[in-house]
């Protein structure tokens, strides 16, 4: 039977759903991710919010670095590649990546173009902050989509409006008829075929997880009621006061997201949690990355 | 019939939506009070295996869920849920399983085999999957190969698969345990 890589990389993003993926810089935290129910890791140089506070030019990791964590755990490990820079995609590919982010969190290398996904075996998730940009990031070969939100702040403010927006979109195509379509696509700036798989299914052909400022367990429940299938967690977690502790914690509430009563429980004596910025303080908006 | 399914973590709609598809009811266990339901069988989802096992810890769920299979409740386990039902796990199966067997994400693919007692040219999917390396007693049946490795197994009325049968339109399998639970 011919392998689909395609279909195979869209199935292994379903079977991170319902799990939280997590930011690491070192085996060591790789490890205490894993022995917390991290579903899978991603293994970077600087936090997001490190990467703000120390400015520049931001790439992807030492690929050293990378194996290293990589040989950790057993779980899947994520990395990061600019926004159209095929050259460091492929290095990741050449390395046994499990997943490319094609992140808005790196400085971008083109400002024009997205990688072409489809020409690789990898696969690729890729941030979206409204339907029309998840949409275009599938037609390039993305086989999971997760918000933007506003990386590296602990302010989960702009993951919550990007998870909104895009679930208001699809209710809307869904709601559409027939021949109200064509012209949707071409606001939305999308392929028409995607565009009518959203109407007829009432959801994105591939998963769609959050991200982008989510630091607490509330703050997962909260994206997981709002819709999204599973969590990034970036900053949170080593930017807190115990990490083991609190990455477990926001495992447990992304399982049982509308338990009010466990979510009090889990939100008991996690520490310090990060220090987060607010939108207004922030001079570089990552999310405007990359449309 | 009712069917609990597994909802820690992982592909446990998509069990659901083959459930359903067989008029077959099923409802999702994600803590204790969801397991005090009754019941005729369980489905364990693919996801992460490390992941679902520590939470089952969490939720105090291991034990309960061991002791129901080891009295009987029939189970079917697919992918991360083979893992759990190996030994050093709910070890409710003689089966020894090797993670990540065909390495990572590259090294997922796409068979068609035959499952004895189910079916000749099952679609079999295989992502970040693992492999029966060992059986452990004659209490348990190896009911596929792929490349020399088994890929499904049986122990009376356990069932456990190292592929996604729930991924694809093929219902054999899932028709299969329901056969297993009446």
């Amino acid at each position: 039977m011919e392998t689909n890589r395609q279909d195979l990389n869209r199935q292994l993003a379903q079977m991170l759903k319902g799990g939280v993926i997590m930011d690491v810089t070192t085996p060591e935290q790789a490890r205490i991710a894993e022995a917390a129910g991290a579903c899978a890791v991603m293994a970077l140089e600087r936090i997001p919010a490190d990467i703000r506070a120390a400015g520049g030019v931001s790439r992807m990791s030492d690929p050293k670095m990378i194996r290293g964590i990589q040989e950790a755990v057993s779980i899947p490990v994520m990395a990061k590649c600019r926004i159209g820079h095929i050259a460091e995609a492929q290095i990741l590919e050449a390395i046994e990546i499990d997943y490319i982010d094609e992140s808005e969190v790196l400085s971008p290398a083109d400002n024009i173009y997205h990688i072409d996904k489809t020409k690789f075996k990898v696969p690729f998730v890729c941030g979206a902050k409204n339907l029309g940009e998840a949409l275009r990031r599938i037609a390039e070969g993305a086989t999971m989509i997760r918000t933007k939100g506003e990386p590296g702040t602990g302010d989960v403010v702009q993951a919550v409006s990007h998870m909104r927006l895009m679930q208001s979109e699809i209710r809307r195509l869904v709601g559409m008829s027939e021949d109200e379509l064509y012209e949707a696509a071409k606001q939305l700036q999308a392929p028409y075929e995607l565009v009518r798989y959203v109407h007829e299914n009432g959801k994105l052909p591939v998963v769609n997880f959050a991200a982008g400022g989510v630091a607490t367990p509330a703050d997962a429940a909260l994206m997981m009621q709002l819709g999204a299938e599973g969590v990034f967690v970036g900053s949170g977690i080593f930017k807190s006061g115990n990490p083991a502790k609190r990455a477990a914690a926001i495992v447990q509430a992304v399982t049982n997201y509308k338990d009010a009563k466990l979510l009090a429980e889990l939100s008991e004596d996690l520490g310090e949690a990060m220090v987060g910025i607010n939108e207004h303080e922030i001079e570089l908006l990552m999310a405007e990355r990359g449309k | 019939m009712r069917i609990a399914v597994l909802a820690l973590q992982g592909a446990f709609i998509e069990h659901e939506q083959v459930l359903q598809r067989l008029g077959v009811e099923s409802f999702e266990v994600r803590q204790k009070k969801d397991w005090l339901q009754k019941k005729d069988g369980l489905i364990l989802p693919g996801g992460e295996s490390t992941v679902q096992m520590r939470l089952l810890r969490e939720l105090d769920l291991l034990e309960p869920v061991r002791q129901s299979i080891r009295e009987g409740l029939p189970v079917f386990g697919t992918c991360a849920g083979m893992i759990l039902l190996s030994e050093g796990h709910l070890g409710t199966m003689d089966i020894r399983v090797r993670r990540n067997a065909y390495g990572r994400q590259l090294g997922s693919f796409n068979a068609v085999g035959k499952v004895a007692e189910v079916g000749d040219d099952i679609p079999m999917t295989f992502i970040r999957a693992p492999y029966i390396e060992d059986i452990l007693s004659d209490k348990c049946r190896s009911l596929a190969e792929v490349n020399g490795h088994i890929v499904a197994a049986r122990q009376g009325k356990q069932l456990a698969a190292a592929f996604h049968p729930e991924l694809t339109s093929d219902d054999r399998m899932h028709r299969y345990f329901i056969q297993l639970t009446s």
